[in-house]
């Protein structure tokens, strides 16, 4: 019990730094440049990522077994498509005008990357647990990601972070990281952190295997 | 026809997709490396955009009235039944493109630019020929920022950079770069 | 990592192929449905709500509203205008007295596409108010055309003889004349050309002032009133 339970925290925790969707894997990029602009936005398309892949990821692991093969691209996509409309009406239901901001980006959920590369690569194979263990990682790292970008933006774009005013009258919004091109330079600067930090970590583990090496 | 002509050379540069709307950036940041590649994905992407904007046209029009709630759905078929076709075209007519192309053929499926160029269309309540006219602006746009990446790629290739900053890092900020030139194209159609 | 054993077995027959998918489809279908049903009443009231307060923002002193279309050279009051048929607010006070129209009107600004809403005294001839629906300008010059409080109120007695002219900053001097913004002049223009361009398509179409459609009741929440 106790190595399956490990088992899942690993499923788990893999999605939020070493395997995370956006930094390591570079997937879901069409979302997470175009509703970064704040961090609210931010948060609403991660929350409603997070609902549509771990739903998805649940229904298609529990009948992965019932699926033929042959039109399984075809059937997670059906699937997929029915957890976005709903999140889409919910979102229009409850919260109108963060849905008038993440506008057309809702329904293009459909179309990232990450999920439907998830429900192939790991929910069609493994059991429901596993899945949605997965599922909740990933969806995890991607909200992590999406929020960090949308709050550097925010407050270097638009001087607040969730709406409050962070600097005094004085300060000059750099007003370009609101608009489309500091969505790309922002994750270019980030993606830039995680290469020194890998490649730091990189050479820090070739130093530990050298000093190993020489039998200290 | 002033109307058109706006909407095409907004889809085109100025509000382009790729650049502006941040769709289609899978294959911009994945396919960029090969100039020919580049321009061929881009075609392909355009003819399957002009064959969507009339399916989402026909739909609204005569199907979706009905049952709105149907859209997404009928949209990702529409797109997946264009992609498998134009896959089939290409195997059939030059079998050497075909295998060039690879895997980016049936990814044209999942490029967020066509599904979002439906969706665009369709909150904007375009008819007909704007539908047409939106979907080849946005697929010449998408073609040229393809382009001009790759290019831009193929030309660093022979530099010196740093380890550090290759790879997707610099792909993203000379994207970005690139998107700040296009934001110059705004106010193009001003008339005072 | 291990996956469950699963045995491979014969590839399944065209039917099962179609069978799931129909199955999928369904099921699928189906609760598109139900959530799409949940949400409509929330969704249809929130959307009447939006409009209803844009109209009361730019027609002060309006407690009510009806649409009002242009159908047999006249224009009638009716509760749903057709899909895409041109339509204007009609204001009305407490005491159901015409106000004056809210009229919806959009065209390209700067960046993309304007959507705004503008009041009209059809007596004075002037727009009393008007409110930016939807704006994709450039963040800290064009969006000052919904967040400048100074041009915004430059619209409160805005004379529509023979048309509204964007000024530069500081010059107004006519009746008809609004200061633009300033580093905006594009999209300042833009707006004021969007109402001039919804003023002549709709000026042929409008009742001579006095003559305008009077409120009709809606079906109340409690009990009938109307005819």
């Amino acid at each position: 019990m106790k190595k399956r339970d490990n088992q899942s925290y690993d499923e788990f925790i893999k999605g939020i730094w070493r395997d995370n969707p956006v930094f390591a894997q570079v997937l879901g990029m069409c979302p997470m440049l175009a509703v970064t602009n704040s961090a609210v936005n931010a948060i609403a398309m991660g929350g409603a990522t997070f609902f549509v892949l771990v739903g998805s990821s649940f229904l298609v692991s529990s009948f992965r077994n019932w699926i033929p093969k042959q039109v399984r691209i075809s059937c997670f996509i059906i699937i997929i498509a029915t957890f976005v409309t709903i999140a889409d009406y919910t979102l229009l239901a409850l919260v109108p005008k963060v849905h008038k901001e993440l506008g057309a980006f809702i329904p293009l959920i459909v179309a990232n990357c990450l999920i439907l590369g998830r429900q192939e690569a790991f929910a069609s194979r493994y059991p429901t647990r596993l899945a949605v263990m997965d599922a909740l990682g990933m969806a995890t790292g991607f909200l992590i990601a999406l929020f960090s970008l949308g709050a550097v933006r925010e407050i270097l774009g638009d001087g607040a972070l969730f709406g409050v005013k962070l600097f005094s009258e004085n300060f000059d919004p750099w007003i370009i990281m609101i608009l489309p091109p500091g969505g790309f330079l922002t994750l270019g600067v980030i993606l830039l952190f995680f290469n020194w930090f890998k490649y730091k970590k990189d050479e820090f583990l070739e130093d530990v295997a050298e000093a190993e090496r020489s039998g200290n | 026809m002033d109307n058109l002509l706006w909407i095409f050379i907004s889809a085109l540069l100025v509000n382009n997709f790729v650049l502006t709307y941040f769709l289609g950036l899978c294959p911009f940041l994945g396919v960029s490396n090969s100039l020919e590649t580049s321009f061929r994905l881009g075609l392909a992407t355009t003819f399957v955009m002009l064959v969507t904007a009339i399916c989402a046209w026909v739909l609204n029009t005569y199907v979706l009235i009905h049952a709105p709630y149907l859209r997404l759905i009928c949209f990702i078929v529409v797109v997946a039944s264009t992609v498998q076709f134009i896959e089939m075209l290409i195997k059939k007519l030059s079998p050497a493109l075909f295998r060039a192309m690879g895997i980016f053929l049936p990814l044209i499926t999942t490029n967020c630019a066509i599904l979002g160029l439906a969706i665009f269309a369709t909150n904007r309540g375009y008819g007909f020929w704007e539908g047409l006219v939106y979907a080849l602006g946005a697929g010449i746009g998408f073609t040229l920022a393809l382009v001009l990446l790759a290019g831009l790629r193929e030309e660093s290739e022979l530099s010196n950079i740093p380890k550090l900053i290759q790879g997707t890092a610099m792909n993203l900020i000379i994207a970005g770069i690139l998107s700040m030139a296009f934001m110059g194209f705004a106010g193009l159609f001003s008339t005072t | 990592m291990n996956a469950d054993g699963r045995t491979e077995t014969a590839a399944p027959s065209s039917l099962r192929l179609v069978l799931t998918l129909a199955i999928a489809g369904l099921i699928s279908g189906i609760a598109i449905i139900g959530i799409y049903e949940t949400t409509l009443p929330t969704i249809t009231a929130n959307k009447a709500r939006e409009l209803r307060e844009a109209v009361f923002k730019v027609l002060p002193g309006v407690t009510q509203m009806q649409p009002l279309v242009y159908r047999d050279e006249q224009l009638i009051a009716v509760q749903e205008p057709g899909k895409d048929e041109p339509v204007v607010y009609g204001g009305y006070d407490e005491q159901r007295n015409f106000v004056g129209y809210a009229m919806p009107g959009a065209g390209p600004g700067f960046q993309d596409t304007i959507a705004l809403l503008y009041g009209f005294d059809p007596e004075e001839r002037q727009v009393i108010g008007m409110e930016v629906l939807e704006s994709r300008e450039t963040p800290g010059l064009g969006d000052k055309i919904y967040k400048d409080a100074v041009f915004v109120g430059g619209f409160s007695a805005l004379s529509t003889d023979p048309e509204i002219v964007a000024v530069k900053k500081g010059t107004k001097s006519a009746a008809n004349e609004i200061d633009a913004i300033t580093g905006a002049t594009i999209s300042s223009k833009a707006v004021v050309r969007i109402i001039n361009e919804t003023q002549a398509a709709w000026s042929e179409r409008l009742p001579p002032p006095g003559a305008e459609p009077p409120i009709v009741e809606a079906a109340p929440a409690a009990g009938g009133a109307g005819q």
